[in-house]
């Protein structure tokens, strides 16, 4: 009876993500008690949980884009932490009209908005055009963009950090008054929720996935398969440049240098402990979700336990390893064979 | 070991997981002969000539070469080429930008003092091409020269490390009149200077201008070796196609329709350069009509470009009388065309969707991507041709990688038959299916022809051909070169067009 629960549970496709996430969890409640504690001043709430989901809404944006990606051609991103930059000094370079640093914004807010968002698609454009007209592989071909945007981003603000002095630019990355919850939270579950219906209420979250699995069989099925590719990239485009505006919006200021830095690594990572293969075909938008709050609770964790910051690296690449090996076919084999082995031996 | 062979393999089997490849074969190569080695796909061709080089080990049988007195055993190809065994394949793997005495030289380069003598090694190159009538730069790049030289070049190079047996593996597949007539000069100097070559090739006109000793395979079976005064054209295609007939009753009594006089396809001088010539075609409404042809003389390439798989570079397409320039399949779905591509697996199923996935996708696809079917349309529709093909399927959620090959077919029927095409195009729909599902196949077939659909068939198998089409071209080396009427078709008009030439 408890076996058989086990088993399907076991079965569930979001079995071992959300198995990872409880467990990053679970190590925090006996090594740091304060963890799950919440706490309401002036009207906002604080604690380490909402730290994680208030960091991870970047993450989790990024995460959307790249699982599409992932899932259409069978490649990577590397591109969406710089682009993260671009959008950030364009949209800093707009409100500023130019200027280094500016009490009130020199153009209207929303212009703003949608030069950064123009921007992030602009972006996604000439990937996609790259790895769907000129098919150069994914990585190579977004590996330009990973290279050239942060100096795209310096060109955009002459080599300055651009700051914009002025309290409702600070809103996005922050709290709006009267609300206990930090803004970007929110801009992240309506971005997974808008791109979730968009897959589901038309064919487009079919067109990918038949386009990531078989390429040739889909174009002659009718499905434009190079048209696809580009969309995902494009709308990753986007992606990145919603959660540049975020970044942007928490510092108040375009630092192309460190606006999105290493996040690509963190947001293909997102994607593969979410239980999607890199190679394409079917994907688990939910399961890359809950990948990057993974991520996020992880280093978190290690905040709070008091890791530096340049030593974090290591011990997220163990805890990964661990859990992307967990979820690898070749080792749930060994361990059936383990236990097969076992049984025998009793 | 008689004086004059080079090789000989004896009851040479070769098994892989589930099938047969190689089933007590036995190949003799004669000094300074050009010895062809045909067959239909999956005949066990490259297999053999994989077991030969040491790409794959043999299961049973033994293989011997002049001047060794116990049996052989390659473990790799470096090991066969040791022993004086080279092959040269259809894609060239020359490094085109080194030059062409480093290719010819490489991993052997002449050396003084421990570093590469250079003039030596240009000397030693020209010599050597010369020897055998190529001109080119031993200096130049490689890429400087065209696909022929190159794999000359290549020949000469494997002439050069070993003498005593050349396998060429289709190497005229990529070169033009001009260039293979330069290969076969080549290749006759050297069956003059002593060497056994070895010679796979897919054209028939080929076989018949440069070798001396066919060896025919079919199914992994030894059909037999004949001197080619031995083996006129028809006979050989007999040979390689098997004239198995089996003893199913004619299913063409389920015809109760003749096709009407309404035109639904017709070509003018359509083509695709390097693929098919230019060809005419003209399909009626409710007509089955056959394409036959061997492998790679352009059935599927025709197919393929009045459905814009390929998109065809010359000549003129109606459909229904409509002008058609076909671009992309979404076009052609859209005038009602259906495809059924030959290769199932690579472009026919979507392996991880499921079996409703893969059903309902190109209507889908025929409808827009904002007007998803809702998941009851999706079922019912599966469940419809789930039922009325006899798909035999855990549920309509399984994975259909997990199908049998039979099956999976159907869902791919069943994914065009949704559509409700015009005009199917069947690209040997039985390839590989138990004979039950074959004949459920062929009757489908006849069944939509009397509903008024138009079926294009292609297969390699004449006899289905023949109980099922109404009317058929016959292809050759990319060009369509015969049509027959109902009452000219027969087992021997048919192969007789096939083969060509003066049978």
């Amino acid at each position: 009876m408890i076996r058989a629960f086990l088993k399907k549970l076991t079965s569930y496709r979001l079995f071992l993500p959300i198995a990872s996430l409880i467990l990053v969890l679970l190590v925090n409640m006996i090594k740091t008690p304060t963890f799950f504690q919440l706490e309401m001043r002036n009207g906002v709430l604080y604690g380490y949980i909402i730290d994680v989901i208030n960091r991870a809404s970047e993450l989790v944006i990024l995460a959307v884009g790249m699982t599409l990606v992932v899932a259409a051609s069978g490649g990577t991103d590397i591109s969406v932490g710089a682009v993260m930059a671009v959008a950030g000094a364009v949209c800093c370079f707009v409100l500023a009209g130019g200027q280094r640093t500016v009490n009130a914004y020199q153009n209207p807010y929303i212009l703003g908005v949608l030069a950064a968002l123009l921007a992030g698609i602009l972006c996604g454009a000439w990937n996609g055009f790259l790895v769907s007209k000129m098919k150069i592989q994914p990585m190579v071909a977004t590996l330009i963009l990973f290279t050239a945007g942060r100096g795209i981003a310096q060109l955009v603000t002459r080599g300055q950090i651009t700051y914009i002095r002025v309290e409702n630019f600070k809103l996005l990355g922050a709290n709006i008054p009267g609300v206990p919850l930090p803004t970007s939270i929110f801009i992240a579950i309506l971005v997974v929720i808008l791109t979730n219906l968009l897959l589901k209420k038309s064919a487009l979250g079919l067109y990918i996935e038949a386009v990531g699995v078989n390429k040739n069989a889909s174009r002659l099925v009718g499905i434009k398969s190079d048209q696809i590719i580009f969309l995902v990239y494009v709308f990753c485009g986007l992606c990145a440049g919603i959660a540049g505006m975020i970044t942007t919006s928490r510092i108040y200021s375009a630092d192309a240098n460190n606006i999105g830095l290493n996040m690509e690594l963190d947001a293909i990572l997102a994607v593969a402990l979410g239980g999607n293969s890199l190679a394409g075909g079917r994907f688990t938008l939910l399961g890359s979700v809950i990948g990057a709050y993974t991520i996020q609770a992880l280093t978190t964790t290690l905040y709070a336990m008091g890791v530096s910051a340049d030593q974090i690296p290591v011990y997220k690449a163990i805890v990964v390893v661990l859990i992307v090996s967990l979820q690898s076919e070749e080792f749930v084999r060994w361990f059936s064979k383990m236990q097969a082995r076992r049984k025998v031996v009793a | 070991m008689e004086s004059d062979i080079v090789l000989t393999m004896r009851h040479i089997c070769k098994i892989f997981p589930g099938v047969k490849a190689l089933d007590d074969v036995d190949f003799t190569l004669r000094k300074g002969e050009i010895h062809a080695l045909m067959g239909e796909n999956g005949a066990g061709k490259s297999t053999l000539i994989k077991v030969l080089t040491g790409v794959f080990d043999f299961d049973e049988g033994e293989i011997r070469l002049s001047g060794y007195d116990e049996p052989i055993l390659n473990k790799s190809p470096q090991e066969a080429q040791k022993r004086g065994i080279s092959t040269v394949y259809q894609e060239v793997n020359l490094c085109p930008n080194l030059s062409v005495a480093e290719n010819i030289f490489i991993g052997r380069e002449p050396c003084k003092l421990g570093r590469i003598d250079w003039k030596k090694m240009y000397s030693m190159a020209r010599e050597l091409l010369s020897k055998l009538d190529i001109e080119v730069d031993v200096t130049c790049p490689m890429e400087n020269y065209s696909i022929a030289l190159q794999q000359m070049v290549a020949i000469a190079r494997a002439v050069d490390m070993s003498a005593k047996v050349l396998i060429l593996d289709e190497p005229t597949s990529s070169l033009d009149d001009l260039e293979v007539e330069k290969l076969f000069t080549l290749m006759r100097k050297l069956r003059d200077k002593g060497v056994g070559i070895i010679f796979v090739t897919h054209f028939l006109e080929q076989v018949y201008s440069v070798c001396d000793r066919i060896t025919v395979l079919r199914n992994g079976q030894l059909v037999g070796e004949y001197p080619i005064a031995e083996l006129p054209r028809l006979k050989l295609v007999a040979k390689m196609i098997g004239k198995d007939f089996d003893d199913l009753a004619s299913i063409k009594s389920l015809r109760t329709q003749k096709p009407n006089g309404t035109q639904v396809i017709k070509a003018e001088q359509l083509g695709h350069s390097g693929t098919i010539k230019p060809f005419d075609l003209r399909i009626m409404q409710g007509e089955v009509i056959g394409l036959a042809g061997l492998l790679g003389s352009g059935r599927s390439e025709l197919a393929r470009s009045l459905y814009g798989a390929d998109k065809p570079d010359c000549g003129e397409l109606f459909v229904k009388g409509k002008k058609f320039v076909p671009s992309h399949p979404i076009d052609a779905i859209h005038r009602g065309m259906a495809y059924l591509p030959e290769d199932r697996k690579k472009e026919g199923v979507i392996a991880d969707l499921s079996v409703r996935e893969n059903i309902m996708i190109a209507l889908q696809a025929k409808k827009g991507m904002f007007k998803l079917l809702s998941r009851k349309q999706q079922e019912e529709f599966t469940d419809q041709y789930i039922s009325l093909l006899q798909i035999k399927t855990a549920d309509r959620e399984t994975p259909v990688k997990q199908l049998s090959g039979g099956n999976q077919q159907k869902v791919i029927i069943g994914r065009w038959l949704l559509t409700q095409p015009d005009f199917i195009i069947l690209d040997e729909p039985t390839k590989g299916i138990d004979i039950g599902t074959k004949t459920e196949i062929q009757k489908l077939v006849l069944k939509l022809a009397d509903k008024g659909t138009s079926v294009l068939f292609i297969s390699s198998e004449i006899d289905e051909m023949l109980r099922t089409c109404d009317h058929m071209a016959i292809l050759r080396d990319g060009s369509k070169v015969a049509e027959l009427k109902e009452d000219e078709m027969s087992q021997k008009s048919i192969m007789g067009a096939i083969a060509g030439g003066n049978q």
